[in-house]
């Protein structure tokens, strides 16, 4: 949505068609942790983003973290194993064929023992402790613990190679809720309490380099209300504060938007008038002489009023945020397939991808 | 084929004087503290005496109910009318309660507070352990982040002060609004997880493997668990494990409390005066989570009361369809430049996507009902903004009866 403006000593920019088939709010970015309060959709923000992101042709990876394999139902397929499995293919764009999106369920237990065997050579010992409850033990007594994991999940996502090139294009993190994000994300003083030497700190110290660069952005999912938006801009203040200028905030992303809510805003105050002007369209529309339904549908439009008078109001508090902003429509028959491409399609118009 | 749901009366709920706790549970974003606080200050209006405890940080209850702060302990709620001045109480067949009719029964209170976890698990060790011992414990890094960011140590907090609530018998009504967890199973779960882990033999003999050393048959265990401390000592780092030991050898006298206090809460939520209400939005996630949670309930002989769906979209005019409302639309369009009016297009495509989107909910609420027949169901009206005081709250409440 808002463009950077760019050095462009030859008037290059006049050649928009190839610029905007390259150029996106977020050049240069690769990891994209996409977090937001519950209820807001983040998972299918997520999602789409992925879709998005892969339609400029390189393979995209989306994680989730929670365990909920969210991913999987919205993609209609079974559980996701441990494993990175191709879940959907983004539409060609200007004739070059998409890319396609990975999806890997990361969960504590499995990124430990990986970690175990990668460093210590530990699997089938891994396999024990977790029988012993071990791995449990050791991811309940320090919480930290878990989290360093599964971001290390993501880091190692966006730095793999194979050729000398980078695996993925991106990696999109379906990331904890806003209210632990920071904390989450701000692994170097979450292991400091935690080992002050020996390898976990070393894993950590490479984790925040990677969450730290310009490569990472963490996208909030909002919706127009209150509480969401409320917790949106506390976590941006927050993970500017925690993270003092390391950790980048990206996009707010308004998710469920009505159409109403871009109509101009009527003064709800205006029902009467309306219902006599609605009487008489009515009956022109073929609809009869009914001034009751007149009435209902003006108070239909009092509250619209009302809604988007409230969420004008939230949006100016987003807008003051400073971050650039996109909005997501509705969609009310549910989640599936075609509904992400039309999300995905509707943030690459907005640049955010 | 479409499944029709028993209504729930929530107003025949909270007159039911045997009804003393009310557990709202749901997942993230529904509105279940709203919903909480609503039924909260419903049941005072209408005659009972309420404490709601809420435990989400984002002290969203402190905001829809006029408070400033709350803090660990029940404050009032100021603005709570009079039962007589809310409803004209009229008695209900079938609820004979004793009680019900006695002098100074019919004004209600409420009081409203916010869980400090810290404080809750701080009041818990100071209690159980003599002032050098609880200085120390509270001292105790480990100690620090299990009580402030350990997983599961909210939903524990919540549960004992639900019991610590119930304990005092000052209020007749408790109304519960869980923790803003993932996943709504959660709030039972979590207890009983860090009860276990708190008890748990592997943390005894991580900590102290010498105790058990000298016996014959557990040496061999014994040796392995040397190989589980290092690898311990590996991931978390010795110091940490320090910590945990001095911790436990300080706490060793409580630990046994810890798993029989979560056991009494958990049997206390199996009592027939709690109700189990799920608050769910008419969406597709929340609707799945509050499935989970249902089929949960039901296999633990939790008392389940009901499914609360919140912001739900209707519309005063859905005698219009929402076909012959676009029907209108290109009636008015198709006419010439000037007399068609934009006001009326407006308002029946707007009218029309709101019927499209009240259908979606209905077929989603009918298909959580086609699963769980049995399970009754209240409706709360989507509000044109969002709730922040007590007028909104009751105008949720208005949503209480069964109409």
């Amino acid at each position: 949505m808002t463009h950077r403006p760019q050095y462009d000593p030859a008037g290059l920019a006049d050649s928009l068609v190839l610029v905007s088939v390259r150029d996106t709010d977020w050049d240069g970015v690769r990891l994209h942790v996409v977090t937001g309060k519950g209820g807001t959709g983040k998972t299918t923000v997520a999602a789409a983003l992925a879709l998005a992101l892969a339609s400029h042709g390189k393979p995209v990876l989306l994680m989730e973290v929670e365990g909920r394999q969210g991913i999987a139902q919205l993609f209609d397929v079974p559980p996701l194993p441990y494993e990175e499995r191709r879940v959907a293919v983004a539409p060609a764009d200007h004739g070059h064929p998409g890319g396609d999106v990975y999806a890997l369920a990361v969960d504590t237990q499995s990124a430990l023992i990986e970690y175990l065997e990668m460093f210590y050579n530990l699997r089938q010992a891994g396999r024990a402790l977790t029988k012993l409850g071990v791995v449990d033990f050791a991811t309940t007594i320090a919480p930290g613990l878990g989290d360093v994991l599964l971001t290390g999940k993501a880091a190692e996502a966006v730095r793999r190679k194979a050729g000398g090139s980078p695996v993925y294009g991106a990696v999109v993190l379906d990331a904890p809720p806003t209210g632990r994000i920071s904390r989450v994300l701000n692994i170097s003083s979450e292991v400091s309490g935690l080992a002050k030497v020996g390898p976990i700190r070393s894993h950590a110290d490479t984790v925040q380099k990677v969450i730290r660069s310009a490569q990472t952005v963490v996208h909030f999912v909002t919706l127009l209300e209150e509480m969401p938006v409320q917790e949106t801009l506390d976590g941006i203040a927050e993970l500017k504060e925690v993270g003092k200028g390391g950790i980048q905030p990206g996009g707010i992303i308004v998710n469920m938007t009505h159409q109403c809510s871009n109509r101009p805003v009527r003064d709800p105050a205006s029902q009467g008038r309306d219902t006599q002007a609605l009487e008489i369209a009515l009956k022109t529309a073929g609809l009869g002489e009914d001034h009751k339904l007149a009435a209902d549908l003006a108070a239909e439009l009092a509250d619209d009023a009302r809604t988007a008078q409230a969420q004008a109001a939230q949006r100016t508090l987003l807008d003051a945020a400073g971050q650039p902003c996109y909005e997501l429509p509705l969609i009310t028959d549910g989640i599936d397939l075609a509904a992400l491409y039309r999300l995905a399609a509707a943030l690459r118009e907005q640049g955010a991808a | 084929m479409s499944a029709k749901a028993t209504p729930l009366a929530i107003d025949q709920l909270i007159d039911d004087r045997r009804t003393r706790i009310i557990v709202c549970c749901g997942s993230g974003g529904v509105g279940k503290t709203t919903v909480a606080a609503a039924i909260g200050l419903r049941a005072a209006e209408r005659g009972r005496h309420v404490v709601v405890l809420t435990v989400d940080p984002a002290r969203r209850l402190a905001q829809s109910m006029g408070l400033s702060m709350l803090d660990n302990t029940p404050r009032p709620v100021p603005g709570v009318r009079g039962a007589q001045q809310a409803d004209p109480d009229q008695d209900e067949p079938g609820h004979d309660q004793p009680g019900q009719d006695e002098p100074g029964q019919t004004d209600g209170s409420m009081h409203a507070m916010m869980l400090d976890m810290k404080r809750t698990f701080d009041e818990i060790v100071e209690a159980h352990a003599d002032p050098d011992r609880a200085a120390q414990i509270l001292a105790n890094p480990f100690y620090q982040s299990l009580s402030s960011s350990f997983a599961g140590t909210q939903e524990y907090m919540a549960m004992e002060k639900l019991g610590q609530l119930r304990r005092a018998d000052e209020w007749d009504l408790i109304v519960v609004d869980t923790p803003p967890s993932r996943s709504a199973l959660d709030f039972l779960d979590a207890p009983q997880r860090l009860g276990r882990f708190l008890d748990g033999r592997l943390l005894r003999l991580l900590v102290a493997p010498a105790k058990f050393g000298g016996k014959t048959g557990l040496r061999m265990l014994n040796a392995s668990f040397g190989m589980v401390t290092g690898v311990v000592t590996k991931i978390i780092g010795s110091q940490l494990l320090r910590d945990v030991q001095t911790f436990v050898s300080a706490m060793d006298t409580m630990f046994g409390g810890f798993r029989e206090r979560a056991e009494y809460t958990y049997r206390l939520l199996r009592t027939p005066g709690t109700a189990f209400l799920v608050i769910a939005a008419p969406e597709h996630d929340a609707l799945r989570e509050a499935s989970y949670f249902v089929e949960r309930l039901e296999r633990d002989g939790m008392p389940l009361a009901g499914l609360v769906l919140n912001r739900v979209h209707r519309s005063p005019a859905a005698r219009l369809s929402a076909a012959r409302s676009l029907a209108a639309v290109e009636a008015l369009q198709a006419l010439p430049e000037g007399e068609s009016s934009g006001l009326a297009i407006t308002a029946l495509q707007r009218h029309a996507e709101r019927m499209r989107q009240s259908a979606a909910e209905r077929r989603l609420a009918e298909r959580f009902t086609a699963a769980h027949p049995l399970v009754p169901v209240a409706q709360i009206p989507a509000q044109p903004e969002d709730v922040h005081d007590l007028d909104g709250l009751r105008m949720i409440g208005t949503a209480f009866g069964t109409d």
